[in-house]
């Protein structure tokens, strides 16, 4: 029993990450345009939060929490919006190629965060690993009276606020996708930008907003990780790259649906995790089950693609770059 | 009567880089009025009416709507103004119901109000006798569907004028009668519409006025019921102009290529040609003419094996020597493997006929890259064929390294041409040839065929001047409606017969066949 409510809670804590990067994505490929700079995007808002942290707890006499907890979150959503900024410049206005723009964000996120990264911890001196423990707890509180349920509490409410904000988040895109009007005019700018144009929407306008919220939400998923997953501190092995790519195959194993995407982050952490609860286990047969996320997109690509639902496509624009006067 | 002016256009010039597409064109259209807009293609009708809609933005001139000067920058203003445009290729979001494609842009509410939308769209189907239902996704719908929703979302958007470009080039008769019984109702209701269309019958029928374009000119425009198909068809196709194009008389012409039945159908199910019969004959120069989209490119397609035809079809060819052969349903390999020498020089040049970022030796390699040893290609002969198409042909190119697409356009059709007539074709299939070459290279261009007319090869030359299919053809198949309206002898046929060809179906030939 208490091997399940493990799994379930290192899956939760796993699947809130990547769940912050796909929702964010999901906004972005609404839009028509395919970031594949998530993981740099993730890095970027992970170092952002944490070097906000960090000075805001080195310079301050008496730091408070909450002020630390919004420092830290605005600096993450501002920075990876500037990563997704960056790319929406290069793709929308100079309509350079999405894949090559996505791919390049990715290694600049990633270098850029880990330049920082091993700055921090030189600065924090002591055993070279930098600390923000404060801060960190602030993310990690809980709150006492509910996540002190038993079962319930330990499976529902032993996480740090960002779990449900992420959820949260999925509901809120969800529905402006779904039922707002500029939910609609978002989703034809990524099917059918010249309809939508026609339609007097301004495409240039919603790819950028829609591309920079995005990499804001999916900079959140880099900040989980590093105040929550692995709790204030930094390390370069390159595993939030990892998760980041976890994240847009759960864009398409959640067939662009931001609700979807939530059952499906926590699927991909049970399944990302199972090895270690799986007794007798190797460390090279580990790795085939680390696999298991990305063999679940596979199938879930195959079936999407047998079923032909219209419904169930990328956006049909998705990756092209839109110019009125091309005929 | 001032006041009966809905819009009143007055010298509005428009020209893409060195074409002019409208040259000071002056046009009035009135309140409860049916305006038919005629024109050959290019003469400049879309782009008139794009500047009404807010797509493109004139040069030089003035709009008036309801005598009021102004300027339509956008499609949004074009909105505000109470002009609608329903375009050729409709412009809907497939994955979207028909609700949702109606208020895209809007932005009425923040929260979509679909039952508020479902009781506006059932209002103004009630008024013209539409059919939509609200919640249908667009990919379910057919054609004619998807047509009434772009009219219901422009009614939607409060248009009293609307424009509709090629309405019926996608509808069946049938859908066709309903549509214009709209448009009538819509007169009455006291909104201006304006129908683009090359159907002289159509026009006759359902339009109060007629205004013809000509390259770019506003010809005139005339009451439809003080006019008639014929003299419409002056109107809109001018006086013949001499061109002095070399001409032989067919040397022994035997058949080359005889076509049965020919029938092919696109994605939506729609035929895109029916039933065409011809014969081609080698030494000839058999042209064909027809409003582009008539079905030209899906018979070169279907015959060079680009295309899948109906199972009826039949497309028999017969060699100098030997059994003919069954062409239909062929892979161009296999054709290429029968032995059969066809060339064919698309009207997509760099696109379907050679290769942009390709060097000229690499694109003649298109057509012989099979032929090396084993699995090496042979670069020597296509290299050797770069040098003698580019001498022969004088190709101005800076080496034969050079990527074709950076060759001027008619450089690139030279490229094409020549390598096509190295393998010696006994079937030519040329579409546009000429388009976009300037005097020079298209002379160049008629040499080189009438070569192979008199080498005895069949030549199928697609063109749109019906000047110059008069006097380079033999004879002229006149498509119209993915039909065969006629087959005329060019030596005695006037223009004024071919253009009404192309816009009037004959008698006998528009009874359509039910959809399998």
């Amino acid at each position: 029993m208490t091997q399940v409510i493990s799994l379930i809670q290192a899956a939760i804590v796993f699947g809130t990450v990547i769940l912050f990067g796909a929702v964010g994505e999901i906004l972005a490929e609404k839009s028509g345009n395919l970031n594949l700079g998530v993981p740099g995007v993730m890095y970027l808002g992970g170092i952002a939060g944490l070097a906000a942290a960090f000075f805001y707890e080195g310079n301050t006499v008496n730091p408070i929490p909450i002020v630390s907890l919004i420092l830290t979150l605005a600096a993450a959503f501002l920075v990876a919006m500037l990563g997704g900024l960056i790319y929406s410049f290069l793709t929308i206005t100079l309509r350079a190629n999405q894949n090559v723009t996505g791919l390049t964000l990715t290694v600049f996120g990633g270098g850029v965060a880990n330049l920082f990264g091993g700055t921090l911890n030189k600065m924090a001196g002591g055993v070279g690993q930098i600390s923000v423990a404060m801060t960190s707890g602030a993310f990690r509180t809980t709150i006492p009276a509910l996540s002190g349920l038993g079962i319930v509490g330990q499976i529902l409410f032993s996480y740090g606020f960002m779990a449900y904000l992420a959820v949260i988040l999925a509901f809120l895109v969800s529905w402006v996708l779904n039922k707002t009007s500029v939910g609609l005019n978002l989703r034809a700018v990524g099917e059918n930008p010249a309809t939508a144009d026609a339609a007097g929407i301004s495409v240039t306008k919603y790819k950028y907003l829609a591309t920079c919220i995005g990499a804001g939400i999916s900079g959140f998923g880099g900040l989980y990780y590093t105040m929550d997953y692995i709790k204030g501190t930094w390390s370069t092995d390159g595993s939030i790259e990892k998760l980041g790519w976890l994240a847009v195959a759960l864009v398409i194993f959640a067939t662009w649906k931001p609700k979807r995407s939530i059952w499906g982050a926590y699927l991909f952490g049970a399944l990302f995790w199972l090895f270690f609860y799986i007794p007798g286990l190797t460390r090279s047969s580990q790795e085939i089950f680390k696999m298991l996320p990305y063999l679940v997109t596979l199938l879930v690509l195959v079936m999407v693609a047998l079923r032909k639902k219209r419904e169930d496509q990328p956006p049909h624009s998705l990756g092209v770059a839109y110019f009125r006067e091309e005929r | 009567m001032e006041s009966s002016i809905a819009i009143r256009m007055v010298n509005i010039t428009k020209t893409f880089g060195e074409v002019v597409a409208n040259n000071k064109v002056c046009l009035d259209i009135n309140q409860s009025e049916i305006l038919a807009l005629l024109g050959e293609n290019g003469s400049g009708k879309t782009t008139l009416m794009n500047m009404l809609a807010g797509i493109y933005f004139p040069d030089s001139g003035e709009i008036f709507i309801n005598g009021k000067a102004v300027t339509i920058a956008s499609p949004k203003i074009a909105f505000d103004l109470h002009i609608g445009m329903i375009h050729q290729h409709f412009k809907l979001v497939d994955v979207l119901t028909a609700a949702e494609n109606i208020i895209l842009g809007l932005n009425e509410t923040t929260v979509v109000d679909v039952k508020h939308v479902r009781e506006a769209v059932k209002e103004i189907c009630n008024r013209y006798g539409f059919v939509v239902d609200p919640d249908k996704k667009v990919y379910d719908m057919s054609v004619s569907e998807k047509q009434t929703l772009e009219i219901v979302k422009v009614l939607y958007r409060g248009a009293d004028i609307l424009i509709l470009d090629e309405p019926t080039a996608v509808l069946t008769p049938q859908e066709t009668q309903k549509l214009f019984c709209v448009m009538r109702n819509m007169k009455e209701d006291g909104k201006s519409i304006i129908i683009i269309t090359h159907k002289l019958h159509e026009v006759m029928e359902i339009s109060d006025r007629v205004a013809v374009l000509r390259k770019g000119f506003h010809i005139g425009d005339v009451p439809t019921s003080e006019t008639n198909a014929m003299k419409l068809t002056e109107m809109m196709v001018g006086r013949a102009v001499s061109l002095d194009i070399e001409r032989s008389v067919p040397v022994n012409p035997k058949p080359k290529l005889v076509v049965k039945n020919l029938t092919v159908c696109d994605s939506d199910g729609i035929n895109r040609l029916s039933n065409v019969d011809f014969t081609a004959y080698g030494g000839e120069i058999l042209g064909v003419a027809g409003i582009s989209g008539s079905g030209q490119k899906e018979l070169l397609e279907a015959i060079a094996g680009l295309q899948y035809c109906q199972s009826c079809s039949s497309i028999e060819f017969l060699p100098e020597k030997g059994e003919k052969k069954q062409l239909s349903g062929m892979h161009p390999i296999d054709i290429k493997r029968l032995g059969v020498a066809l060339a064919f020089v698309p009207e997509d040049r760099l696109g379907m006929g050679l290769v942009g970022s390709m060097d000229l030796t690499d694109n003649m390699m298109l057509r012989s890259y099979q032929d090396g040893p084993g699995p090496f290609a042979d670069r020597k002969k296509p290299k050797q064929l770069a040098e003698t198409v580019v001498k022969e042909l004088e190709v101005v190119t800076p080496g034969l390294s050079t990527p074709v697409r950076r060759l001027s356009g008619g450089n690139v059709q030279k490229v094409l041409v020549g390598r096509e007539i190295a393998m010696q074709p006994q079937l030519l299939m040329s579409a546009y040839a000429v388009r976009g070459l300037d005097i020079n290279t298209s002379y160049n261009i008629y040499h080189l065929l009438n070569e192979q007319k008199k080498r005895g090869a069949a030549v199928i030359f697609v063109g749109e001047d019906l000047d110059v299919l008069l006097e380079l053809c033999d004879r002229i198949m006149v498509l119209c409606s993915g039909r065969v309206n006629d087959i005329v002898d060019a030596r005695t046929t006037t223009k004024d017969e071919v253009g009404y060809l192309m816009t009037y179906l004959k008698e006998g030939k528009t009874n359509h066949e039910q959809k399998a």
